[in-house]
């Protein structure tokens, strides 16, 4: 069983219909020990980082997501769930992570040219950096849908895939069984879905 | 690359799509679920489903339906029609919705667009222009496009973006339902003056007035149109072929 982690960020009802296409049996739940009996867990998230950060911090979930993780058990961030995995963010302020993975959450307008738009919103292709297991049902240059303003900034070992925005924006990261990424999944079609079975089947 | 995107819209009035004709494969062409799904195979980016229902109990109709959509078909969903409160916001972006579209709502409103924003992100808030040169002026119309607001357009769209509407519509009236192509002029006005996304919207007729639109203004993001795939005049999967033929950033 899937469990996705419920800390009170944002409609999870795509995100679980998303598993239901692909036959996988999800739990949105904010359970400690619900999260604890799962075989995977997700972090979504959409908004505000500090916000998010802050209620993973006060309903407990974040320190059972970090220590399940520790442990070795799969794990998927999504878009701001990805972002939280990393150390810290600089949006609005300075804001601690999970800590996850090294790295922090910058502004793309540190990185990308001026007259391009903010958010980074609309379908990009991804640039596949080396082999990842949610990598096995997709391609190169397949296309997925993003909506955010910042980006994680990391070592670049990590970085499975970039999408290309006036500057090389991370996708996809990886750190044995901490995976995230950065765009929707559930709203990516087919190759969004490919991407969530895999991370079901092949981690 | 970032690529351009191609949006059908749906009027959706008692459960039912307003207009349409018979794909092969579709069965009931009238079935808002069966159409988005329709669509979503054939390569659209994304998709706008109108409300265009008046009561409370067609309004309950239409989010059970958007409900069974955003369980079905996975781009994302921008939902307009009887947007006035925030409590509306919330009330389709439950069902599934990724982005709400305001118009006369905000019009009637204008901190609707602050509250909404402030709450669910700039970029969940998508503003709705209909628009419509009066003496050689371009001024807001409300009411489905049948009240002048007097109001000028471009600077009525930067109020609301910095109010933080995330993303624009902009209706022209002029060329809706003409289908000589979208109306560069105005189009032109507004992404100069406006740095968030603006799709175009009204006068569609064929697959080379999308081409024109992205070619000619490489500053607008997305291209709107209901009839013209509804009746099958042009197929998504062609247009998109075309567009990638062409030079233009597309989705296959």
């Amino acid at each position: 069983m899937i469990a996705i982690a419920d800390y009170g960020v944002g409609n999870l009802f795509s995100l679980k219909s998303s598993f239901a296409a692909i036959g996988h049996e999800v739990t949105v739940t904010a359970d400690a020990d619900a999260l604890r009996a799962a075989d995977k867990l997700i972090l979504p998230g959409v908004g505000a980082f500090r916000d998010a950060a802050a209620k993973l911090d006060s309903s407990g979930l974040g320190a059972v997501v970090r220590e399940e993780a520790t442990a070795g058990k799969p794990l998927l961030g999504i878009c701001l769930g990805m972002q939280l995995l990393f150390e810290k963010s600089y949006e609005y302020g300075e804001y601690e992570g999970l800590g996850l993975l090294p790295g922090e959450i910058r502004p793309i307008s540190d990185v990308i040219p001026r007259d391009l738009k903010i958010p980074h919103i609309g379908w990009n292709s991804l640039s596949l950096k080396k082999d990842s297991p949610l990598f096995r049902f997709i391609r190169n240059g397949d296309h997925v849908y993003f909506v955010h303003s910042y980006y994680a900034r990391t070592d670049e070992r990590l970085v499975a895939a970039t999408a290309e925005y006036g500057a090389e924006l991370t996708a996809v990261v990886g750190l044995n069984n901490v995976y995230g990424c950065q765009f929707h999944p559930e709203k990516s079609g087919e190759v969004g879905l490919n991407i969530l079975r895999a991370f079901c089947e092949e981690t | 690359m970032i690529t351009k995107r191609i949006i059908p819209c749906l009027d959706v009035k008692d459960g039912r799509v307003v207009k349409g004709i018979n794909f092969k494969g579709l069965n009931d062409v009238a079935s808002p679920v069966g159409l988005a799904k329709y669509y979503s195979s054939c390569g659209a980016d994304e998709l706008v489903f109108y409300d265009i229902t008046a009561s409370s109990e067609d309004r309950r109709i239409f989010t059970d339906i958007l409900r069974e959509t955003a369980a079905n078909v996975f781009i994302p969903l921008t939902v307009g029609g009887g947007i006035n409160t925030v409590e509306d916001f919330d009330r389709v972006l439950k069902c599934g919705a990724d982005k709400v579209s305001v118009n006369s709502g905000a019009i009637r409103d204008p901190g609707v667009i602050e509250k909404a924003a402030n709450r669910y992100g700039d970029q969940c808030v998508v503003l709705s222009v209909d628009i419509k040169r009066v003496d050689g002026v371009f001024r807001v119309f409300a009411k489905g496009g049948r009240e002048n607001t007097g109001m000028e357009a471009v600077s009525w769209i930067k109020s609301c973006v910095d109010s933080g509407a995330g993303e624009i519509v902009v209706n022209s009236i002029d060329t809706d339902g003409v289908k000589k192509g979208f109306d560069l002029e105005m189009l032109e006005a507004v992404c100069e003056a406006v740095s968030v996304p603006v799709i175009a919207s009204g006068g569609a007729g064929k697959t080379e007035d999308f081409l024109t639109l992205f070619k000619a203004l490489p500053k607008v993001d997305a291209g709107l149109a209901a009839s013209v795939f509804h009746f099958g005049e042009i197929r998504i999967e062609d247009l998109k072929r075309e567009m990638a033929r062409n030079g233009i950033p597309v989705r296959i």
